[in-house]
Parts: structure tokens; C-alpha cells; sequence
């Protein structure tokens, strides 16, 4: 026991600020009380490996550890869709998986925000599309926004999924401004 | 003479570990499978190619390492109505569900396989076999779902827990059916297939300048692995050299799969026992790790740093000070992280016994790669058959006897501090020189094949060319076929609760056996 507390002295606090996207938009730190702020709790996200290589999954499972911290930015993943802001989706989409996706898709919570992780979600990659390849995330479900990349590396899924919620944030602003004016 | 396997007909092919193709019969398939059973030879791969259009035959091939080789029988089907050869089931289990993919992808039928869909989950018709040469790469089928029979369990208070193919987890999807009484488990029957991606129809649209990316991705966690066994098949072919330099580069690249892939296994399985501190420690270790790699290849994930010929990028200045360092935080945190799960009850008493695969079973069903060596069967390419550089580097292999988590998780504690060990002496004499020796292009129907040990055991690439620098055929295996059938029999008489434990103590990929 004395090992582990003295090595967990010792480790610190290692967790980053979070990264910075382009000059002109608000730091993230403002991002993450516009989560608490307008959900007023932690954003809930729901993985799903549409048929991935795995290697999108291994960035995404980075984004748990100490440094990225995850769940210090107010994002947790969650186990069922029901509890779901937002769907998360790797890979391009096997044929063998495309009721699964389309599934869980449907028991998203509105207003179903979709983010496709890795080339192949953006484009289908190098699978392309096949017998067995439905190719993009998109050529199944609507989808909000792509992070490219193979794998994407961690702090650009979390920049990019803040992204998007700030985004959807805003079209659902304007949406009700219109709704009332 | 029987045990030399008719030595006189075996024509040698083109490997980084010396290989030989021996054509029989449908008689000769069988009584050969048989007698390399007897001889103990190790059961690696089996497919099938489409070569109607070359001499109007199909061809099923299925392939064993013995101490000295790799043996390649190749048989040709003539009846090319209903094609079909006989199983090897019955004498090498673990090549049931390469039959049944086989099936699935070619239409070549197993003689007393199990008939059901092992690939094919309904995306395309049943009639329909996509690696036959008639059938278009680009073409898509809509979905027509089928039903799975899985094998019922039947008897008082047995009830079934079907999950999946999405999990809770952050984990790649596969479907398992648990059969019980109260928690413990009777029976798992798996069902894989949902990451079928049309690998092997896809790389007959690639060049031979191409395939290593796509080999890359069979499995993303043993990226380096399959581009290295797809490299070394296509250079073997071309007779062209890597130079030294890269040979090097390309040993530290796997070397540091190898680690980070362990390091993030000891993590999880830290946290699968109940113990979050061990899942942030050495999800830190590895996340440095992948920085490091970042800084001297050039990415975390090394998807295209092996390129035919050699490798994608030097070490830039100050890149072995940075690693040396790199590697000497990871020994002593390493270590010290071995001690403190040693001397946690909690996790030992979650380890042991648990997930117990016997050494009698793992021989009996061809287990590979780290599984095997946690389950006393002493086994390791860079060791048994090393190839370059691992011939001059002489690795220790590590084995543990008793086959449970904790025989797994002690396996990668000291592969970690193995690899880290190798590293270094990469590094210190690394070669100077070019790094890349671009390989000709090679003429059509030429075989080679790629046999490399990846962080999970043996990856297997076999290649064959088109005329015009094309891929006419490209098999690649991952030995989580040969392992993912033992996990069934790992949790026999465990909890259900301890599945997650005990599948990640294998942590085998989907998506390098689907395909
Ligand atoms: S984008 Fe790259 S890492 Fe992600 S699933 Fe596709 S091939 Fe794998």
C-alpha cells in the first residue's frame, strides 16, 4: 500500500490542458462549462466499432488516461445509447455491422449528434466500399462531423468532439430563435 | 518416406523463414495433415485461391511450421461445380472456422465441416463467393440478415446470456452466448465475422507497391507486425535486400508494438481485477511510449512506417538519447508496478485460477503466440526461427506453466522488460546507411510468403503476384483464429462476471480474424 501511495505522490497530476483549435474560436476550457452550462452534467458519449482495424479504438481508449483525462473535461463514455448526447463511430461500416449501427442509431437520444473517428469513418479509408464494405459512416447514418486521421490521434478526437457539440449547440440555438420569432 | 514429407517434391518459396510447397492429392492431403500431426508440426494457416482462369482448377492450400520450415500443401480441386476437399478438422481443430470462411469467401466446401456461415452474416448472398474471380470488387449486396443456430445447452436451471456484437466497452464487436447455471459457465459458444471488411478481395485491387498499407490495418494494434510479414513475402519474391540500418529500425518498431500493446493489457487487466491505479499507471507508461514514437518514427502508431524495401524514416538527431531514456523510465517504473501487483491480494486472488487453459488443451488445439507460452508450450519465431535481425540478437523466451490470467499477465511483465532489453541493443549498434532498397516489380504468379512474431504470436502473410506488378492473391492470418476458439474453453467452470478478465488476459483481435 505504502508502494502505491507513494507512487501516485510521486506520478502527480499529469492531465493537459486541453488543446487549442484555431486562434479565432474560444478556448476550450470555455467549452467545457458550455457542456456543464447547457447539460449541466457530464456530456455522454456512445462508442461504436462499425468495423474498425482497432486501431481508432486504441486512441479513443488514450483518451481515459491520466493525461488526456477524459472525464476531467466534463465527457464520459457510456454504456447504453439511451444515455447518449452523442455517437461516436470507428471504422468504415461492415456490412456485418450495419443493423447493429443503424440500431443504435435509432435508440439515440434527439437530436442524434454523430461523429465518425478515422479516415475510414470519413471515407471509408482503405477499405473503400465492397461486398463487405458499406465504405463511410456516413453512407449509413447521417453524420455531423468526421476526425480524420489513421488513427486520429487523441487530442484531435477531443477537440473535434468538442467541436461538434458546440456546433450542434448552436444550429439548436438558432433553431429555437427562429422557432420563437 | 513418410516423415520427411517427401522431401524430394517440396519446391522451395520465397520467406524470411525458409519455406516449402508440396503439391498432393486428395489422398495425399489427408494422409500428409496426419502425418504432420504425428510430427507435432504447428497447425499456422489454410485458404483458398480462385484459379479457374489460370488452369481451371480451385486450390486449397494449408500450412504448418515444423523446427526447421514451413510446409505448404497445396491441393488442387478439379470439380469445379461442386468444389470440395476433405477437412482437416478432425486432426487440427483450429482449422474449423478457416474452412468455414473458406467456404464463405471461395465456395470451396470442407468435407464433414460445420456447415454454418462463419464470415457471411447475411451482407451478401449465399450463392454469391466473393473471392472468385467473376465477382467485382466495388459490387454491394443489400442486407438480407440470417438466423445463427447456436448450440443450445439443455438441462435444469441452464438459462442463456446472449452479448454483443456492441459492447459496454470501448472494445471491437463480436457476438457471445453464454450458456449457465446460477453464474457459472457451461458453455461459450462464439460468433465472430462483424468486422468483415472484404480484406482479402481488396488487396487484388492494390499494387504490390500497396499492399503493406492495407496488410497495416488487417489489425491495427499489429500494425508493424503485418506490414513487416507482407514486406518481407514481396522482398523475398524480388530477392531484393533490406539494408541493415532498416532491419534494425524494423526490430525496434515491432519491439515497441510489443511493448505498448503489453503495457496497455497490464493496465486493463489492473482495472478488469478492480484496481484503477494500475490502469492509470501504465496507461501513462504507454501514452509516453507513443509520444516517444511519435518523436523518432514519426507517429504513435506505426501504420506506414515499414514500406517494401525498408522503412519509411531514420531516427532524427537525438532520437536514441531520447529513446535510451525513454526506456530506462519504463524499466524501473515497470518494475516497481510488477512489485505492487504482486503484493496485491485483491488482484492475485482475481489472477490466479482464473481463465485456466490447460497445457494438455492448448497443444491439442494449436494454441499460438503468447497464449501458448502462458500455458507452458515454449514458442516464439524471433527464438524457434529468427530472421533478420533477430538472428544476432539471440531473445530469451518466456513461459509460464500454468495457463491461467496470472501465468498471462506474468508472460507480458517479462516480454516488457525482454523487449526493453532488445531495444537497447538495437540501438546501441545501430548500423549506419540507407534505409530503403526499392524492390523490383515482380512478375505475375510468383509466391512468397511472411512469418512474423507480432505482439499476439505468428502473423502470416502470404502473398502471390499479378503480371503487372498486381496482387493476384493475399492471405494474411493472425493467430487470434488458433486462440480465439480456446477462450471457450478458458472460462469453462469461471463466472460470467470474469469474462471481461478473462478475455482481456488474451486480448485477441476481431478484426485480424474477420477479415
Ligand atoms: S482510420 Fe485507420 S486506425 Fe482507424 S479504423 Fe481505419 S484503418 Fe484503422
Amino acid at each position: 500500500m505504502f508502494d502505491v501511495i507513494s507512487l501516485m505522490l510521486r506520478t502527480g497530476i499529469l492531465t493537459e490542458r486541453l488543446p487549442a483549435r484555431s486562434p479565432e474560436s474560444p478556448p476550450l476550457e470555455s467549452v467545457q462549462e458550455d457542456i456543464r452550462r447547457i447539460l449541466g452534467r457530464a456530456l455522454c458519449i456512445r462508442h461504436v466499432d462499425a468495423g474498425s482495424c482497432n486501431g481508432c479504438e486504441l486512441e479513443l481508449q488514450a483518451l481515459n488516461n491520466p493525461y488526456y483525462n477524459l472525464e476531467g473535461a466534463g465527457i464520459k463514455f457510456v454504456a447504453s445509447p439511451r444515455h447518449a448526447d452523442v455517437l461516436l463511430v470507428t471504422g468504415p461500416v461492415s456490412a456485418n455491422m450495419e443493423e447493429a449501427l443503424k440500431r443504435t442509431y435509432g435508440a439515440i437520444p434527439d437530436p442524434k449528434v454523430v461523429i465518425a473517428v478515422g479516415d475510414c469513418g470519413a471515407c471509408g479509408g482503405i477499405f473503400g466500399k465492397s461486398y463487405a464494405s458499406r465504405g463511410s459512416v456516413a453512407d449509413v447514418i447521417p453524420v455531423h462531423r468526421v476526425i480524420p486521421g489513421c488513427p486520429p490521434e487523441p487530442a484531435k478526437i477531443l477537440a473535434g468532439i468538442l467541436d461538434a457539440v458546440v456546433s450542434a449547440q448552436g444550429q439548436a440555438s438558432k433553431r429555437d430563435k427562429a422557432k420563437r420569432s | 518416406m513418410e516423415t520427411d514429407f517427401a522431401k524430394d517434391q517440396q519446391l522451395p518459396i520465397p520467406s524470411n523463414i525458409q519455406s516449402y510447397l508440396l503439391r498432393v492429392d486428395r489422398e495425399g492431403w489427408l494422409r500428409t495433415a496426419q502425418a504432420l500431426h504425428n510430427a507435432d508440426a504447428k497447425f499456422l494457416t489454410l485458404w483458398g485461391a480462385d484459379d479457374r482462369d489460370r488452369d481451371a482448377y480451385f486450390r486449397v492450400y494449408a500450412a504448418w511450421l515444423l523446427p526447421q520450415s514451413i510446409l505448404v500443401l497445396e491441393h488442387s480441386i478439379e470439380d469445379v461445380r461442386n468444389p470440395s476437399y476433405p477437412g482437416l478438422s478432425t486432426i487440427f481443430p483450429a482449422a474449423l472456422r478457416m474452412e468455414r470462411a473458406a467456404y464463405d469467401l471461395l465456395g470451396i466446401s470442407a468435407e464433414e465441416a460445420d456447415a454454418r456461415a462463419w464470415l457471411r452474416h447475411g451482407g451478401w448472398p449465399g450463392n454469391l463467393f466473393p473471392l472468385r474471380r467473376e465477382v467485382s470488387a466495388s459490387q454491394s449486396y443489400p442486407l438480407d440478415p440470417e438466423p445463427y443456430p447456436f448450440v443450445m445447452v439443455e438441462g435444469d436451471g441452464v438459462h442463456e446470456i446472449a452479448v454483443g456484437p456492441v459492447h459496454a466497452g470501448m472494445i471491437e464487436p463480436g457476438h457471445f452466448r453464454f450458456s449457465v447455471v446460477g453464474e457459472k459457465v457451461l458453455r461459450l459458444e462464439e460468433r465472430l465475422g462483424y468486422t468483415h471488411k472484404g480484406v482479402a478481395k481488396r488487396f487484388e485491387s492494390l499494387s504490390q507497391q500497396e499492399g503493406h498499407r492495407l496488410a497495416a490495418r488487417l489489425s491495427g494494434d499489429s500494425a508493424v507486425a503485418f506490414s513487416w510479414a507482407y514486406c518481407a513475402a514481396l522482398e523475398s519474391i524480388t530477392y531484393t535486400s533490406c539494408p541493415p540500418r532498416a532491419v534494425a529500425l524494423r526490430a525496434l518498431a515491432l519491439e515497441h508494438e510489443r511493448i505498448a500493446n503489453h503495457l496497455g493489457d497490464l493496465g486493463a487487466l489492473g482495472n478488469d481485477a478492480g484496481f484503477a491505479f494500475g490502469l492509470t499507471q501504465f496507461s501513462r507508461f504507454k501514452e509516453n511510449l507513443l509520444r516517444a514514437n511519435t518523436l523518432t518514427f514519426g507517429a504513435r502508431y506505426l501504420m506506414d512506417y515499414i514500406v517494401p524495401g525498408g522503412v519509411a524514416g531514420d531516427l532524427p538527431e537525438g532520437g536514441g538519447d531520447l529513446l535510451l531514456t525513454q526506456y530506462e523510465t519504463l524499466e524501473e517504473g515497470v518494475a516497481t508496478l510488477r512489485s505492487i501487483y504482486a503484493e496485491h491480494a485483491g488482484l492475485q486472488d482475481r489472477f490466479r485460477e482464473t481463465g485456466r487453459l490447460e497445457h494438455r488443451l492448448a497443444r491439442q488445439f494449436g494454441a499460438l503466440g503468447l497464449a501458448a507460452r502462458a500455458s507452458g508450450i515454449a514458442c516464439d519465431l524471433r527464438v524457434d526461427h529468427p530472421w533478420s535481425p533477430y538472428d544476432g540478437l539471440v531473445p530469451n523466451l518466456v513461459t509460464q506453466p500454468h495457463g491461467d490470467v496470472a501465468a498471462r499477465v506474468h508472460v507480458r511483465f517479462d516480454e516488457v522488460m525482454e523487449s526493453l532489453r532488445l531495444c537497447r541493443i538495437l540501438l546501441e549498434g545501430l548500423p549506419a546507411g540507407p534505409l530503403q532498397n526499392t524492390p523490383t516489380v515482380a512478375s505475375g504468379g510468383c509466391l512468397g510468403i511472411g512469418l512474423i512474431e507480432g505482439w499476439r504470436g505468428p502473423v502470416m502473410v502470404v502473398l502471390e503476384t499479378a503480371a503487372g506488378g498486381g496482387i493476384r492473391r493475399c492471405h494474411a492470418h493472425d493467430p487470434s483464429w488458433q486462440n480465439w476458439p480456446l477462450l471457450e474453453f478458458a472460462i469453462l467452470g469461471d463466472i460470467v462476471p470474469d469474462f471481461p478478465l478473462i478475455n482481456k488476459s488474451f486480448n485477441l483481435s476481431y478484426s485480424g480474424q474477420d477479415g
